[in-house]
């Protein structure tokens, strides 16, 4: 295990495309918001939005404001680049974590700004955003503690 | 009805596996159709006999493949929907075109050229939409980074650890030694295996499988017709593809409920596999399990049944899937890891070897051979094939 610092992933490789049911959750991250679609009828979330609940058919959705707070259910450590544009970036990672207001969502995202001995399956995060070029905001996560 | 013991594979052709680029300037097309003469003439068939193709991925161009090898009239040609998982299905995709009377001769292909675009960073050159924003935001840039985080929750889940998916890399490495087609014929110790560069920690670079050049064609026909070809006949006992919704899109959208999370989706198909085929994992003598990456065949091992979830780390570790030795000898040409990588074809060949009884490592008494597809977006998929 490594004290290096994990970093932000390479920006370069990422250019954010939208339709208009994934504009909400960007739109919302512009403000520093973390939201996720909920069907109105059934109450069931779902990640990625996709325009139909799959429980219940409806498109009636709300985007209802997170505490920010949630748990690493796994990650990746990116230590070596395989792919020009990535140097700058490394070490970076890439984790999933699981939404302590949503627990049944997982968020594809990125745990920086910690040392990587810290990170593990099970820990606290907190969300954290990311400016990016063309008013483009990420959320990633930190460590609580 | 199922199509069980219907139809046959009666003819394989393969070009030389190459490391990626080095079947330049052959072209993709080229490759295919070498592999495609090979194994319409290792059936003892005319080229104007075949007047079907079941392709999955991408596949190919029916009408370029009819003009350049004369092909007059086909009357059925389909692809498997999604990527890699459907390698072993497209054999079934045939045998449906065959036993419903739509072909009688049907032509599969598996082929890669890794030239312009390397499958190891194959994420990075999808086009960028509404949905791969969700993780190509994140710096997923291979399949690689993806399983990696499905490893780490096998490992914390059932305290799989790295010596278990060695085990795997070194037991295809020693298939491969011997093997005169395979690409990595090294022998690998456990000590080489730690010192490989970790490209997604916890995997390294044995974890990954190789990036290759090549084509095999496999020809099917009904087994009636099959008797008498040139080559015994390999029956397609049993053949699934699809997949649950809980699996779905898999590592593109990595909200799999837990169960299926830490699988290789493939439950519901080794169910229906079984099935029609009426037989259990212990009837399987030799298994090609789809081996991108060396944590999946944990997954699979206990999706097909070979032992309960989460025990596929010490399933390997006891020597199972060792040729020499094992309960369950899988990957005996050295599979995707050590062999060569040509979207999971290569599995369909080796079983067809062991199954003919010609393999280089061959299995005593082999009656039954599973073949595995996938596993990544569905569909994944499964064969038997028997005597």
């Amino acid at each position: 295990m490594t004290n290096e610092i994990a970093k932000q992933p390479p920006h370069s490789l990422f250019e954010l495309v939208t339709d208009p049911w994934t504009e909400p959750f960007w739109a919302a991250a512009r403000e520093h918001r973390l939201t996720v679609p909920r069907c109105t009828e059934c109450n069931l979330s779902r990640m990625p939005p996709t325009p139909f609940c799959p429980g219940c058919l409806s498109q009636k959705l709300d985007w209802p404001t997170l505490s920010g707070l949630g748990t690493i259910y796994s990650y990746t450590i990116v230590s070596r680049a395989i792919f020009p544009g990535m140097e700058d970036s490394l070490p970076y990672v890439p984790a999933l974590v699981t939404l302590s207001d949503v627990p049944s969502i997982r968020l594809i995202t990125n745990i920086i700004d910690v040392p990587i001995s810290a990170i593990s399956v099970g820990a606290e995060v907190k969300v954290v955003w990311n400016e990016l070029p063309d008013d483009v905001v990420v959320p990633r996560f930190t460590l609580v503690n | 009805m199922t199509i069980r013991n219907k139809t046959a594979i009666v003819g394989v052709g393969a070009t030389p596996y190459y490391k990626r680029g080095a079947s330049l300037p052959q072209t993709l097309n080229e490759l295919v159709c070498k592999a495609i003469i090979g194994a319409v003439e290792d059936a003892g068939l005319r080229m104007q006999d075949v007047d079907g193709f079941a392709f999955y991925s991408e596949g190919f161009d029916t009408p370029y493949l009819m003009e350049t090898l004369g092909i007059p009239e086909v009357s059925y040609t389909a692809t498997l929907t999604g990527s890699g998982g459907g390698s072993a299905g497209s054999i079934g995709l045939a045998s449906s075109a065959i036993v419903s009377g739509m072909a009688k001769v049907v032509v599969c292909v598996g082929a890669v050229q890794q030239a312009q675009q390397r499958f190891g960073a194959i994420t990075s050159g999808y086009e960028q939409t509404s949905e791969t924003a969700f993780f190509q935001s994140s710096g997923l840039v291979g399949p690689g980074h993806m399983f990696a985080l499905l490893a780490r929750r096998h490992m914390h889940t059932y305290g799989t650890t790295r010596e278990q998916f060695a085990e795997v890399a070194m037991s295809g490495r020693l298939n491969a030694i011997n093997h005169p087609d395979a690409i990595m014929r090294k022998p690998m110790t456990l000590e080489d295996y730690f010192n490989a560069p970790v490209i997604a920690d916890p995997l390294c670079l044995f974890d990954f499988c190789l990036e290759t050049d090549g084509a095999i064609a496999m020809v099917v026909t009904s087994t009636e017709q099959a008797k008498d070809l040139r080559q015994p006949p390999v029956k397609i006992v049993a053949c699934a593809h699809g997949g649950s919704k809980d699996w779905g899109r898999s590592l593109y959208w990595m909200n799999m409920p837990e169960e299926a999370f830490v699988s290789s989706g493939n439950v519901a198909i080794a169910n229906r596999l079984y099935r029609d085929a009426d037989v259990t994992p212990a009837d399987i003598d030799v298994a090609q399990i789809y081996d991108h990456f060396t944590p999946m065949v944990l997954a699979q091992l206990e999706d097909f049944g070979f032992c309960k979830r989460g025990e596929g780390g010490p399933f390997v570790e006891s020597g199972a899937i060792r040729f020499e030795g094992g309960s369950l000898p899988i990957n005996t040409d050295g599979g995707q890891l050590s062999g060569a990588y040509i979207w999971g074809m290569t599995h369909v060949r080796e079983a067809v070897a062991q199954i003919r009884g010609s393999a280089v490592n061959q299995v005593q008494s082999c009656d039954l051979a599973l073949v595995t597809g996938g596993p990544s977006s569905l569909p994944v998929s499964g064969l038997i094939l028997g005597k």
